[in-house]
């Protein structure tokens, strides 16, 4: 288990031996246990190591799966979405290309249901709740984490207890190895697609509590790609076979990110500042007679966040976030041939938090009297707050703002081989209208949703990882600002879009510090999930593709999802690791009984899916390889012939290498602690290797063999 | 427990193995035959029905009925074509059949697929940018298009255009500049009638027709009728009939009558219209508002007598049959039966409806995706 490799290379420093096997096995591994609670551990190991002994238990309640360190950066991504395809129960719609959109689907829910965390607080997207993953650079991240419920802390803010599923993207914390005050980090893409992707990292220890990091990057590519298509008579004979190359799919972004990280006694705090831009072609369907297209969008992202933590009495802790973003979006329609559109839109966020943690009985409670009580038992009363607004330069727009109130209560008891966690979140959401217009006269009406979930999780043996859990859990999505009051399409009277969900699980896991096999991870969780009150666009009224948004859709989702990893250590210093992941899913579309796609799969989701992955690392050398696959599928819930869709897989592989110097001399991969030491890593990624021709979304070719080289100096 | 460990490994990627079904070539979409109502023999063989297809899924298919033996035929274009990349393309517009020739507008494909009209073989294309409607005078055809100039201050507006082009050689010879986003397209009394739309230039529609000379094939005047046209069709009394969408607020969709010999609007029909077509002395319509107090669409199935120009029902289906998106229509020449399309959700097929003349379904068949635009076959000598 990570947890318990992370926690001994902090607390046995002398076997140094033993540390390095299992950290390498603890980073190259998915690490499955709730690493963010680990982390949260370290960095309170920072000031108080007394605080470790008091968590009996920091397994996770909830399903999670991670991707860290060294394993993260060995996948061969050029962005989170790629990233997030390894992970089981997920769906990817990928549009193509460097910079084509990229969103998740999360258990088939939708990806209005999964919010999508970075560094802490939510990325929001209130004029469409589209958070496209396509945009966030692997660069400088440490941690992604995909939660299915919620995380299982309960000590957080009230939107992390708001979506069915929650992404938490983490970007890397200075560290400082023994006798260093800064870490330079720059490195250079490059490869298919005409990427360029240079990058910066640097961090500096102002004192010894204060730590800055600053990155910046700039990535740039033509995108362009030849794709094929090619379709055969019955008989097998071609029938058409045609080579293409993908236009306007070019890219150029910068992104700069600067962030201060500060400790205290029991406290700790951070402030960061985000900002990205770019510019892309949106390369757009390939259909009869059209084979390039000329839209184009400009972005602009940026945000300052920051958030306070501390241990104000023995037994209470606070927490305080706050955000301000600023989001920016231009569309460009030049073609001719088709209507022009040129339209800008600009939103603002403003969100705050407190958390409120109270540990009622146990080791740290806040009435002595109860520190004796053997169950753990501690309660969480959070507020936030959230202000949004729109601004589009579009003909009768009506220019909203939206007042959301999230409160929630949550309790955790721990007890014996028990953890239980309850939590319910009510949310209360205010919209005005700047300016009424002839299609829209007034808001939505004001709404308060409750929505609660109950989590359980039980460990049969105390001295074995293995754990049953289940969880329900209620949630609801607000109609974003397209749905309500888009000119023309939106509907004010638009209800919250519902779902439910059920869960059920085992997770087993052993590690050995000593032999050839070195851990074994199984998980397994059965799901049922209903969507309610689904928000999907009908037609609607006279004339033509005039569309109205509707809360008609209800849909059902059965599923399994599995994950297993193994990670071997067959001669000293050699570290082999394998992880498999399967997804089933049988998602219905159960809307209406008289259609044809009453009881039908839904679009784009896959009855089978999965992915492998396997790794060898031996002193500076890594070889990697991964295995994506998706099974059959239809583009509508309409299950017949003409909208079938071929399954596909890629193979991928990376291979790398890094050298440490020591005083310029090579010192054979192996680290040693008190120095700085100059280290250099060179890596090369071939992706796709069986060149396969395919598609995730209909008419949008995928781009078949491509590779990349990396360039890598840490100082 | 190694080997515990091991075994589960071997178990779980067999499972994804043995599940994993793999890619095969991907076979053109055969045609698929279904039988429906009865023979019949007469004037006509059959007709075509264009299937639009939603936008960006390059799904337009044609199906074609046959009336001889009842055999309805979906997705008659790829199998009579399989060798064309991409099939027949994206969003079918508009479907018309002149001197054994039949002719589908495919809008964002930019073209007209030109075919032969008893096998529906591809001939030729020819290339416009936003094509819209077509209708056929003296060995030319007629399209409109939205693809005209860009002018200059005015936020990018863009005018329409009409093209003729020569149906023997397949080339464009001419091109009249008319009014913004130009749709329905008409030859009567040796003109051409030109509804414009403005669908653009929401909330400041077009209202108006142009009406064009055959002779040098310029604009000569316009008719001021309603705010954003659609659909212009004859009728056998020196009329013409004219669909308006309205501008969705304080103009409703309406019908409009133009009296040719004055060139004015004679006549109304205060019933909203998606959609219309002229039989003998019979205009068949349907159209839809929508109520935002209910938020439903209040549907209309009327039958309006051209020659007096009286309404003479407000519901000509007398069948419990709910239709999600009334869309197309058309009338059978020889029966009388109406054929009428679903359009569903715009995504997932469509039904093709056929009720007779008392109103009652006498017969339904899947079509396509967003089944729109009717080509009767006549026979041919």
């Amino acid at each position: 288990m990570y947890l318990c490799s992370r926690k001994r290379k902090v607390l046995s420093d002398r076997r140094i031996d033993i540390v390095i096997c299992l950290s390498l096995i603890s980073v190259l591994a998915w690490a499955e246990a709730d690493s963010t609670a680990v982390d949260s551990l370290l960095e309170q190991l920072r000031i108080e190591e007394v605080t470790v002994t008091a968590r009996r238990r920091t397994e996770p309640v909830l399903p999670v799966q991670t991707l860290e360190g060294e394993r993260l950066h060995a996948l061969s991504t050029n962005s989170v979405a790629d990233a997030v395809r390894y992970f089981s129960g997920v769906q990817i719609k990928d549009y193509g290309g460097v910079g084509g959109l990229k969103t998740v689907d999360l258990r088939s829910m939708g990806t209005h249901h999964l919010g999508v965390f970075y560094d802490g607080i939510e990325i929001g997207n209130a004029q469409n709740g589209v958070v496209d993953l396509g945009k966030f650079s692997m660069e400088n991240l440490e941690q992604i984490a995909l939660y299915n419920g919620q995380k299982s802390d309960i000590f957080q803010s009230a939107k992390d207890f708001g979506s069915a599923g929650t992404l938490y993207l983490r970007t890397r914390r200075p560290r400082f190895e023994q006798g260093k005050n800064f870490n330079l980090q720059v490195s250079m893409r490059a490869g298919s697609f005409g990427l360029l992707n240079p990058s910066v990292l640097y961090e500096q220890k102002l004192t010894e509590q204060v730590h800055l990091s600053a990155s910046a990057e700039y990535q740039h590519a033509h995108g362009r790609y030849k794709f094929r298509y090619r379709r055969v008579m019955p008989d097998g004979s071609v029938a058409w076979d045609t080579t293409a190359v993908r236009q306007n799919g070019d890219v150029s972004a910068g992104r700069a990110e600067a962030g201060v990280f500060g400790y205290m006694p029991r406290g700790k705090w951070h402030v960061k500042g985000y900002y990205y831009q770019s510019e892309k072609g949106i390369p757009g369907a390939i259909v009869n007679n059209v084979w390039t297209n000329a839209q184009r969008q400009w972005d602009r992202n940026s945000f300052v966040q920051g958030s306070y933590m501390q241990t104000l009495i023995e037994g209470y802790d606070m927490q305080v976030s706050m955000k301000y973003s600023n989001d920016k979006m231009r569309y460009l329609n030049p073609d001719t041939t088709l209507m022009y559109i040129d339209n800008s839109f600009l939103q603002h966020e403003i969100y705050m938090s407190i958390a409120n943690r109270l540990q009622l009985s146990g080791k740290e409670a806040l009435i002595r009297g109860l520190r004796g009580s053997e169950a753990e038992w501690s309660m969480n009363l959070t507020a936030d707050w959230q202000w949004n607004r729109l601004w589009a330069d579009l003909k009768e727009f009506v220019y909203p703002t939206r007042n959301t109130v999230y409160f929630v209560a949550a309790t955790q008891v721990d007890w014996r081989w028990l953890r239980a966690q309850a939590s319910i979140l009510g949310t209360y959401v205010n919209d005005k209208l700047g300016k009424p217009s002839v299609f829209t006269h007034d808001a939505a009406e004001n709404r308060l949703v409750w929505t609660p979930a109950v989590f359980f999780s039980y460990q049969p043996y105390l001295k074995e990882q293995l754990f049953l859990r289940a969880f329900w859990k209620q949630n609801m999505r607000m109609p974003t600002f397209n749905d309500l009051y888009y000119t023309d399409v939106g509907n004010i009277s638009l209800q919250p879009e519902r779902c439910t969900q059920y869960d059920g699980g085992v997770e087993y896991s052993k590690q050995w510090e000593r032999g050839v096999m070195r851990e074994v991870r199984v998980k397994a969780d059965g799901y049922f999930n209903q969507i309610r009150d689904k928000i999907v666009a009908i037609p609607k009224g006279n004339g033509q593709y005039r569309w109205m948004m509707m809360n008609i859709g209800y849909v059902e989702i059965r599923g399994v999802d599995v994950n297993g990893g193994i990670s071997l250590c067959p001669v000293d210093e050699l570290i082999l690791s394998a992880n498999l992941s399967y997804t089933f899913q049988k998602a219905q579309d159960f809307t209406n009984r008289e259609e044809i796609t009453y009881g039908g799969q839904i679009a784009y989701i896959p009855w089978h899916s999965g992915s492998v992955t396997a790794g060898l690392n031996w002193r500076g050398l890594s070889v990697n390889y991964s295995f994506i696959y998706v099974g059959e599928r239809y583009h509508n819930s309409a299950n017949i012939p003409q909208n079938y869709e071929q399954p596909w897989y890629t193979h991928d592989m990376s291979v790398g290498y890094e050298v440490a110097f020591k005083n310029g001399v090579k010192n054979k991969g192996r680290e040693t602690k008190s120095q700085v030491v100059p280290k250099m890593s060179f890596a090369i990624e071939i992706n796709n290797m069986l060149n396969q021709q395919y598609e995730v979304i209909l008419n949008y070719p995928m781009p078949g063999i491509n590779g990349r080289g990396i360039v890598r100096i840490t100082l | 427990m190694r080997i515990r460990g091991n075994i589960l490994l071997i178990l779980h990627s067999l499972l994804l193995i043995l599940l994993s079904s793999c890619r095969g070539d991907v076979v053109v979409y055969p045609s698929e035959n279904e039988q429906h109502g009865e023979s019949v023999s007469g004037e006509f063989l059959g007709f075509y029905l264009l299937n639009e297809g939603n936008m960006g899924s390059n799904k337009s298919t044609l199906d074609y009925y046959d009336f001889s033996t009842a055999t309805y035929t979906r997705n008659i274009y790829s199998e009579r074509n399989p060798h064309v990349p991409l099939s027949l393309g994206d969003v079918g517009n508009d479907l018309k059949i002149y001197g054994g020739r039949m002719y589908a507008v495919i809008n964002v494909s930019n073209k007209i697929e030109v075919m032969t009209a008893d096998s529906a073989r591809r001939i030729g294309q020819i290339d416009i940018p936003n094509c819209r409607y077509l209708c056929f005078d003296g060995g030319y055809g007629y399209i409109t298009s939205y693809a005209g100039p860009v002018q200059i201050g005015r936020q990018h507006a863009q005018l329409g255009y009409v093209a003729r082009f020569d149906t023997a050689t397949l080339q464009i010879v001419d091109t009249c500049i008319v009014g913004y986003q130009p749709d329905g397209v008409v030859v009567a009394n040796g003109k051409l009638y030109v509804a414009n739309s403005g669908g653009y230039m929401l909330p400041d529609y077009e209202t108006e027709i142009s009406v064009v000379r055959l002779s040098d094939f310029k604009e000569e005047k316009r008719i001021e009728v309603a705010p954003n046209l659609h659909y212009v069709m004859p009728d056998r009394y020196d009329r013409l009939w004219v669909s308006a969408r309205g501008n969705y607020n304080s103009r409703p969709s309406r019908l409009y009558c133009i009296d040719l010999k004055t060139e004015t609007v004679v006549d109304s029909v205060p019933m909203p219209v998606d959609n219309f077509c002229i039989e003998g002395d019979s205009l068949f319509f349907f159209g839809q508002q929508f109520n935002w107090e209910t938020l439903e669409d209040e549907r209309v199935f009327g039958i309006v007598n051209v020659k007096t120009r009286e309404l003479l029902t407000e519901n000509f289906i007398n069948d419990d049959r709910v239709f999600q998106k009334p869309y197309g229509i058309a009338v059978n020449p020889m029966s009388g039966d109406i054929y009428l399309t679903d359009a569903k959700d715009y995504v997932t097929p469509g039904m093709l409806y056929c009720i007779g003349p008392e109103g009652k379904i006498k017969w339904e068949v899947r079509t396509g995706d967003i089944p729109a635009h009717f080509a009767f076959r006549k026979k041919t000598l």
